[in-house]
């Protein structure tokens, strides 16, 4: 049965149109950043360059899919259209008129879809397991760099093991079957997860600890957020129900978190080793604030500018993990839209067929590209000041 | 061209050998050998022990002051007509920086180079230039021969910027410092006409703010221009309002820190790579007692790595004492480290620190890190409380209260070093430990912090630990003075019994090797040979001995095998050192005034004129200011050599002119210690001469003449410099400027009356 | 149990892992060899591709770096400085896929598959593929760090000294920058190594090069104990060593460190 097919300048203008949620929000977002681009410090600075404007609107451009993925997206990304296996890109589905903008699959499924569908789970797993590893790394680089002496040496050797241990690896480890079903996965998640908590509640307690009314009233909120999302997210027993994450999908957390803290607590490390060296943190011990303030209200604050920078990086890096997942098949299931399973399926069949590959591909790659644009961007701001 | 720090300027990963043969070898083609030849020489030209192994080493395993003598025999090896030198011996402690200046004088006199000598340190341009230039916001304002500049300068800013400086004729209690008020414009917010004019104490309105202002010559003066406008009509003599103040000297009250036999050892893995292993300890502090007193300054003087970081380290609890006792207040805490001390010795104990770009942190307000000081050292009870608190420190430290809400980043260095001080005051501290809290600070700047730092202590009695490597402002403002070397209290006593003999001998050194900038200083010269061993490897015997001049002195080498004993040279003067009391008897002053046959003390704390009136007000600093120390260079001072020529000829002038001279090296001094070179005295005439014709005299200071016995211009013509001395230390008023020209005045009047004056100055007496 | 595991390669009935010591890795399950046998030949035809990767990604990292570095600021700069970031942001198996479908589907130029390599050694034609996939990854992180590194020591006094000696600025850059600025690269290149190992696993599996990676992507998916844990111990081996001799050649390279 014959589809009938866009033009090339039909889907151009097919993509173009779909995307326009994204374009409006782009614009709004433009245009009050340059409006005020005096007034928010760092930020406002990233729009005199063009590296910077690249970074900031290809960053923005994959947040804004991924949050209106649902408007974007004509098709569901698992649903299946016999009819439309391997199709070429501006194939039109018959039954609702749309078209599959950029082909159909092996399995029958819109490219176009899975690809704005696939930017959710990169948008949502990268950042936040990225926070997670600046928070463990964090907690732990302060001390080491502190401090110094024999908590340091521990610590970095251990940080250089899991350095030293390939990724790839790890992640066979930590998602081969026999691995998966022990509870290691569990307590790994346990342990990670109880660093944002202790990481908040020592840095309002150090330094509102004369303050008892302020302080009880940021303990709290510490404790019942964090710990309501610590029973969600680690024993998956949510009191309200809202969060739960699939064992899989924490594997995949706790394997990235595992991966790239120690990243993380190297660079806080060596920051810290820097600044306390600075007299502002010998006025603070002359004044005796007790280490933790220091690390967390003297050091932490100054050492920002080079965390940003990392984190940006670290974003696309994760992102980069995410794909290796995806394209060994680990963690992932077959079926999901993400990036780095579609890489994968399509590549297999590269000889036949094209087009399937191709959008995945380019998608990974402007995001990584953006989140390093904007990382750059930041350090030649930072390095300015 | 050379360049202020050394290290920076040879590459780190090649032979020093390597890095001086490319000079002939690209300039004259030369073979290598005979590049490596060149190079040789060049090496032992600037006095370089063991030219061969210095040429197979590499730049790290240097000394600074081996460094720069390469530095200066690499850019030589080019044989320049100019040699452009930018600060070549800020980075230097000063009795290394003494060889490297006198290696430069000698090198361009036996090359014939002309040089230009960048620097901010007036001394060292006194020292060594023939010419000098005074730069401000991008100009010259002032060019001309050093002698013109430094003792008939023609410029506001000139004036100013030897009035901020502590020469030896300042006291704390009588002629405080005055500050240059305001703040050097950014580059590109300079004001229409004078850039000066903000800052000017003569701005005058519709003339300084007409126009470009251009650089004007000065009738009388050889080759000597100003870039001002209304020098003829300004009185050079005239004090700014306030200039003399009338403090009682400080009582010091009872002893406050009391610290005996005080040690500080350092372990350290002698090997980093690998570490472990065996250990090498650093003795940074060794036997160190002293006493201070409420009220009282005590200084700390000594060159880098000397160990005077490592003590306020160990008095403020950062690290423990190896060994020892630290009393503050009758209670010991040498082995309390700071976590573990109650609120009140920490807040009795406080410091500011060297660099004011690091003292506050760039994340926090200013105003919340003085309220979170507070907050530690349980000063008020609520918030509000403290917010108060902090307001005032704002006042007492003179800044505006809406600083409060500034970052830190928005101030400049001076106002930052305030806040350091507001923070130390902060809980009332007994003692405050000041780290070289100006040296890294604009000269002009430098006097208001010092000035406010002296005023907040007298105010809140508190002990001042006052740590610096710099013996001018030691002179200035300290009471008892505690010298160290290589982690030894070498030398202590009064500051008076410092600055005169006996000394220890690195004492006399040190001080021999601080330029002066007053013309009128006459210095013996001391150049210690080599540089200060390390601290891990100290000297056996006498810390001292590698360097020290009067070694063969003390019979059976014992320096080399014990170390001194403690020598109590009576009221509280200690002098670590095996020297018997002859030779200390026959050592003569280093610094001394510029008299022919006898001459005081420099004018110091004998002074008792009560001219009453108030202390400066360093107002200004309120524009932010983004630089760090870059602008400083604009401001500071310049000097243009002329022909090469001109070097020798100049180097015999000055010696003749009784200044240092650079080709003896140890010029005994012959200024002996005279205390009774009184002006002469006559009865009162029927007509005394009007005294207050004489600019810089007024009506009390006319009263006070008379009282003296002075009545006519025809005495105070006759007065030759061991008189003007004598007046200088009798009635301490400005400095020695003032009373030349007093001479030189009371000549003319007494030679033509007022006809005359008019004639010889160009404008009407008072 | 007193009968072998296996019947394939003798081994003792219980599994006994002190045999590691003496080069004993235990059977493979998959391959049905013991581990060694399958182990050191993957190996072998990894070195040679890593081998071709160093000698084609070092040279052009470093001069793209140095020539990037050389002059701050420029359009060279600029353009490098961009073009490095973009590979940085290009993983293996997004620019495998790219140079596949560009130069084995369209253009026909190369082949899409290494495994020929294996059985009939080594060619152009089968081998650029793999080795330009992995080589631009490596190429972009090392420019940077080169260029990085360049500016730096561009900035530097003793260059300016250099200069006003009178040599010129090829010489300058060749003389006295270059040195100084490739010792933080170098030891970038060698703490390399587990990414490039990723790489290497990802490259051979994409184009069916029977090497290490192969090997344990193999041993992963068909759950053969024995071989996973040679390979693991084999990699942390190998990275282990290459962070020594990044410590001893950084020692070499920095006469600073190499005196004390
Ligand atoms: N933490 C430490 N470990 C080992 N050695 C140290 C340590 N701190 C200081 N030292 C050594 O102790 C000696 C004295 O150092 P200190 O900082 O007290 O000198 P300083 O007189 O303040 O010098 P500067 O004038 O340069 O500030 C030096 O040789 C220094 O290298
Ligand atoms: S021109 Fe006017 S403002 Fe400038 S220095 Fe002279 S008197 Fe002062
Ligand atoms: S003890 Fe000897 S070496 Fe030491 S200062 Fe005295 S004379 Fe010099
Ligand atoms: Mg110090």
């Amino acid at each position: 049965m014959q589809v009938e097919t866009l033009g090339t300048f039909g889907i151009i203008f097919g993509v173009l149109a779909r995307f326009w949620p994204v374009w409006i929000a782009l614009a709004v977002i433009l245009f009050f950043s340059l409006r005020f681009r005096e007034r928010i410090g760092l930020y406002g600075q990233l729009f005199e360059t063009g590296v910077g404007v690249a970074g900031v609107l290809i960053c923005f451009f994959w947040l804004f899919t991924a949050l209106f993925a649902a408007t974007v997206a004509p098709f569901d990304p698992l649903a299946q259209f016999p009819i439309m296996k391997n199709v070429l890109p501006g194939a039109i589905e018959p039954e609702s008129g749309q078209a599959f903008l950029f082909g159909g699959d092996r399995l029958a499924r819109d490219v176009f879809s899975r690809m704005v569908y696939g930017s959710q789970i990169v948008l949502i797993i990268a950042p936040a397991a990225t926070l997670f590893a600046l928070m463990v790394g964090t907690t732990l680089g302060l001390p080491a760099g502190y401090y110094g002496g024999r908590i340091d040496s521990f610590l970095s050797f251990l940080a250089n093991l899991v350095l030293a241990f390939p990724v790839i690896l790890l992640f066979y480890l930590l998602v081969t079957p026999g691995i998966r079903e022990t509870p290691i996965p569990q307590w790994m998640a346990g342990v990670f997860f109880i660093f944002p908590i202790v990481f908040f509640v020592t840095l309002f307690w150090t330094r509102y600890r004369s303050r008892p009314q302020l302080l009880a009233i940021q303990l709290a909120v510490t404790l019942l957020v964090g710990g309501w999302a610590y029973l969600g997210l680690v024993f998956d027993a949510d009191p309200l129900g809202i969060i739960s994450i699939s064992s899989n999908q924490l594997n995949i957390f706790v394997a990235v978190v595992f991966a790239s803290s120690p990243g993380v607590f190297r660079i806080v490390r060596g920051l810290v080793m820097d600044i306390k060296t600075r007299d502002y943190v010998a006025a603070a011990q002359t004044r005796g604030e007790t280490p933790w303030y220091i690390m967390l209200w003297e050091v932490l604050p100054n050492a920002r500018g080079p965390l940003i920078v990392d984190v940006c990086l670290r974003i696309g890096y994760t992102t980069i993990l995410l794909g290796t997942l995806g394209y060994f098949g680990l963690g992932l299931a077959p079926e999901s839209p993400d990036w780095g399973t579609g890489i994968k399926e399509s590549s297999r069949l590269l000889r036949a067929y094209v087009h399937p590959a191709l959008p995945p591909v380019f998608a990974l790659m402007s995001f990584v590209l953006g989140l390093n644009l904007l990382a750059d961007a930041l350090r030649e701001q930072s390095l300015k000041d | 061209m050379i360049y202020q720090e050394p290290m920076a300027s040879l590459n780190p990963a090649m032979k020093i050998g390597q890095q001086l043969m490319e000079v002939p070898l690209i300039h004259d083609n030369v073979s290598k050998g005979e590049a490596w030849r060149r190079a040789l020489e060049m090496v032992e030209a600037v006095r370089l022990p063991d030219p061969e192994r210095m040429m197979r080493s590499y730049p790290h395993q240097l000394s600074g002051g081996q460094q720069q003598r390469i530095v200066i025999a690499m850019a030589l090896l080019s044989k320049p007509a100019l040699l452009l030198l930018d600060e070549p011996t800020t980075a230097l402690d000063v009795t290394v920086e003494a060889g490297i200046v006198e290696l430069v004088k000698g090198l361009g006199k036996k090359y014939g180079t002309s040089m230009i000598f960048v620097s901010h340190n007036l001394g060292l341009i006194l020292e060594t230039c023939d010419r000098v230039t005074v730069m401000y916001s991008g100009e010259a304002v002032e060019t001309g021969r050093v002698e013109d500049v430094f003792d008939r300068m023609r410029h506001p800013y000139t004036q100013g910027l030897f009035r901020s400086i502590p020469l030896p004729g300042a006291d704390k209690n009588e002629r405080p410092l005055i500050a240059i008020p305001g703040q050097l414009p950014l580059p590109h917010e300079r004001p229409k006409g004078c850039n000066f004019g903000p800052r000017c104490q003569h701005f005058k309105e519709g003339l300084c703010d007409a126009g470009e202002v251009p650089m004007l010559p000065i009738e009388g003066h050889e080759r000597h221009h100003s870039r001002c406008l209304r020098f003829d009509e300004i009185d050079w003599n005239a004090l700014p309002e306030g200039a003399l103040a009338d403090k009682q000297p400080i009582e010091p009250g009872k002893p406050m820190l009391r610290i005996e036999n005080l040690k500080k050892y350092y372990h350290v893995a002698a090997n980093s790579i690998f570490g472990g292993g065996d250990t090498k300890t650093v003795k940074a502090n060794e036997q160190i007692s002293f006493e201070a007193r409420e009220s009282e300054t005590v200084a700390i003087v000594g060159e880098s790595g000397c160990g005077k970081s490592t003590l306020a380290k160990v008095l403020l609890g950062l690290e423990t004492a190896t060994d020892g006792e630290v009393v503050l207040a009758n209670e010991p805490i040498q082995s309390t480290a700071v976590e573990d001390r109650d609120t009140g010795t920490v807040a009795g104990i406080q410091m500011v620190f060297q660099n004011p770009f690091d003292t506050l942190n760039p994340s926090h307000s200013v105003g919340s890190q003085i309220v979170r000081t507070l907050e530690k050292f349980n000063v008020g009870k609520t918030l509000a409380d403290r917010r108060q608190r902090m307001l005032e420190l704002l006042d007492l430290v003179k800044l505006p209260r809406a600083f409060a809400e500034r970052m830190p980043r928005q101030l400049s260095g001076g106002q930052k070093q305030r806040i350091g001080v507001a923070r130390a005051f902060a809980g009332n501290a007994k003692v405050v430990v000041a780290d070289e809290p100006v040296s890294a600070l604009d000269v002009s700047v430098q006097a208001a912090v010092t000035e406010l730092l002296m005023d907040i202590q007298r105010k809140n009695k508190t002990t001042m630990l006052f740590i610096s490597h710099d013996l001018s402002v030691v002179r200035y403002l300290a009471d008892r003075v505690v010298v160290m070397y290589l982690g030894h209290i070498v030398e202590q006593g009064t500051t008076d019994q410092i600055f005169a003999p006996p000394y220890h001998p690195y004492t006399e050194a040190l001080l021999s090797a601080i330029p002066i900038a007053d013309t009128s200083v006459r210095k013996k010269h001391i150049v210690l040979e080599g540089d200060i061993p390390s601290a891990m490897n100290p000297p056996s015997g006498c810390p001292f001995q590698t360097r020290c001049r009067y070694k063969d002195q003390v019979p059976g080498g014992k320096c080399e095998r014990e170390v001194p004993p403690l020598k109590d040279l009576g009221d509280g003067h200690f002098s670590l050192c095996w020297l018997d009391d002859d030779v200390l008897k026959s050592m003569e002053p280093v610094i001394s005034f510029d008299a022919p046959r006898k001459t005081g003390k420099p004018a110091r704390r004998q002074g008792k004129a009560k001219a009453a009136s108030q202390k400066p007000k360093a107002k200004g600093e309120i524009r932010p200011i983004a630089g760090g120390r870059k602008p400083v260079r604009a401001s500071a001072a310049g000097l243009s050599a002329v022909p090469g020529s001109s070097s020798p000829k100049r180097v015999q002038a000055e010696a003749g002119g009784g200044r240092q001279a650079a080709s003896t090296r140890v010029k005994p001094a012959t200024a002996k210690i005279g205390k009774d070179a009184k002006p002469a005295r006559m009865r009162k005439p029927k007509q005394p001469d009007d005294l207050k014709l004489i600019s810089g005299v007024g009506p009390k200071l006319e009263a006070r003449l008379n009282d003296l016995g002075v009545y006519t211009f025809a005495q105070i013509a006759a007065w030759k410099k061991a008189e003007r001395d004598w007046v200088d230390d009798h009635l301490s008023f400005k400095g020695h400027i003032e009373r030349d020209d007093w001479v030189k005045q009371a000549k003319a009047l007494a030679r033509g009356g007022v006809e005359e004056y008019m004639r010889v100055f160009g404008k009407k007496p008072r | 149990m007193a009968s072998p595991r296996f019947s394939y390669c003798d081994e003792p009935a219980e599994p006994y892992y002190g045999g590691i010591l003496q080069g004993d890795f235990g059977c493979s399950t998959k391959f049905k060899v013991p581990v060694a046998e399958k182990l050191f030949p993957a190996l072998g035809a990894t070195g040679i591709l890593m081998f071709w990767v160093m000698v084609v990604m070092v040279p052009v990292a470093l001069l793209i770096g140095v020539l990037a570095g050389m002059r701050e600021g420029t359009r060279t700069d600029r353009t490098l400085s961009v073009a490095s970031i973009a590979t940085t942001a290009t993983p293996e198996y997004v620019s495998g896929v790219i140079f596949a479908v560009i130069f084995a589907s369209w253009l026909g130029w190369l082949n899409g598959s290494a495994a020929t390599a294996t059985r009939q050694g080594i060619s152009f034609y089968n081998f650029t593929l793999p080795v330009m996939t992995m080589a631009i990854y490596g190429i972009g992180y090392i420019a940077r760090m080169t260029r990085a590194s360049m500016v730096e020591v561009m900035t530097q006094q003793y260059i300016r000294t250099a200069r006003l000696k009178g040599l010129g600025f090829r010489a300058v850059v060749i003389k006295h920058a270059l040195r100084n600025a490739l010792i933080a690269p170098f030891t970038v290149i060698m703490l390399q190594f587990p990414w490039l190992l990723t790489g290497v696993v990802i490259v051979e599996v994409m184009f069916r090069y029977q090497g290490f990676g192969f090997t344990l992507v193999e041993a992963a998916s068909n759950n053969d104990i024995d071989l996973l844990l040679g390979c693991s111990l084999v990699s942390v081996f190998v990275v282990l060593s290459t962070q020594l001799i990044s410590d001893v050649g950084y020692a070499y390279l920095n006469p600073r460190i190499r005196v004390q």
